[in-house]
């Protein structure tokens, strides 16, 4: 690949690392990211992976802006309330890098339609908001070898663990959804802006530390932190040998479709 | 027994306890909103009744976490 004098400027910041370099940039523009979710996690994902000059950045969202979004959906502004999401990102993706192609999927991920979607593309991000769609993902990555990020917000608080092919998968700690009926009222549940940005920022970063084959995954171990007390804790997580998908004798063999808990379903235009 | 939870050493009044007894103990409210790490290896809910956590073991509490639902109290996540 040849940079053209822009393109040496525009990423000089990049090029001049010494673990990036002119290859490490070349390889960030051959690379493919999908995002699914965009919303508070896909959001600042998807602005830092742009600005990357990530080669193709794919989108999944079925849901419109809402107003309520703007507070930690960073890619969206005001003017775009009432728009599909993924058009609002495309936009925004494009304003700040034209060397990015951006394919966008105005659809929510199930069983049937997820492997189709995730096999162009190099490395997955799960910025979505519900169970259903964190162990549907897992699970397809699991069989199609996809690496991929895991990543969930609450409050103040946020956990992230990174899964490449023959690593410890989502299934391996959590086995299953919890039950519909143990996840309390809607009333109280909420999150702080700004952690959106911090946990979607440590899984941009992964993506591209896939991309350029440099430093270490965070693989293995789940990483958590309260912003509260901005406090972070890495834990050590090995292979389930009883995991569902994954393990010594698994009980998934296709695709499921979890069920949703109902107080997701009554929310579902809400993102994390 | 001292055993380490979440990291943190802590002392327990009691010479083993059931994971359901230590969750209740420490004060985890949901427990149906935790996964269970004992030394390591990962326990399925049906086994919190009956496995033992004793003097010196690791336990981790993971918590499920998915955002824009309510899952746990932030207190409880900082135990």
């Amino acid at each position: 690949m040849n940079f053209n004098e822009e393109q040496i400027e525009r990423y000089s910041r990049h090029i001049i690392l010494k673990d990036v370099g002119v290859e490490g940039q070349e390889k960030m523009m051959a690379g493919k990211v999908l995002i699914i979710g965009t919303g508070g996690l896909g959001a600042p994902a998807a602005l830092y992976l742009a600005a990357a000059g990530v080669g193709v950045i794919g989108l999944v969202d079925a849901d419109n802006v809402e107003l309520s979004n703007l507070q930690r959906q960073v890619i969206h502004f005001t003017p775009d309330v009432n728009k599909p999401k993924v058009i609002s990102a495309k936009e925004k993706i494009e304003a700040i890098n034209p060397d990015v192609k951006v394919v966008t999927y105005h659809t929510k991920v199930f069983s049937e339609n997820i492997t189709g979607i995730i096999k162009d593309y190099d490395f997955v991000i799960d910025g979505t908001d519900n169970f259903a769609a964190k162990f549907l993902i897992n699970d397809a990555c699991v069989f199609a070898a996809k690496p991929f990020s895991h990543g969930a917000i609450l409050r103040f608080s946020g956990q992230t663990i990174t899964y490449v092919p023959g690593s410890t998968c989502y299934r391996c700690i959590f086995l299953t959804p919890p039950p519909t009926d143990a996840v309390p009222n809607c009333s109280q549940a909420g999150i702080l802006g700004a952690v959106a940005g911090m946990l979607g920022t440590i899984q941009a970063t992964e993506a591209l530390k896939f991309l350029i084959k440099k430093g270490e995954l965070l693989q293995n171990r789940l990483l958590t932190f309260d912003a509260l007390d901005m406090k972070f804790r890495e834990v050590a997580v090995t292979r389930n040998p009883r995991c569902p998908i994954c393990g010594e004798n698994p009980s998934i063999k296709k695709l499921i479709d979890e069920a949703q808990p109902v107080c997701s379903l009554k929310n579902k235009n809400k993102k994390t | 027994m001292k055993i380490k939870v979440n990291g943190k050493d802590q002392v327990i009044d009691a010479a083993s306890l059931t994971v359901t007894e230590l969750l209740k103990t420490v004060k985890v409210e949901s427990p149906e909103m935790v996964s269970v790490q004992l030394n390591g290896e990962f326990l399925s809910k049906e086994h919190f009744a009956n496995k033992y956590v004793k003097d010196a073991d690791e336990v981790d509490f993971l918590y499920f976490m998915a955002g824009g639902i309510e899952e746990l109290p932030v207190s409880e996540w900082r135990k």
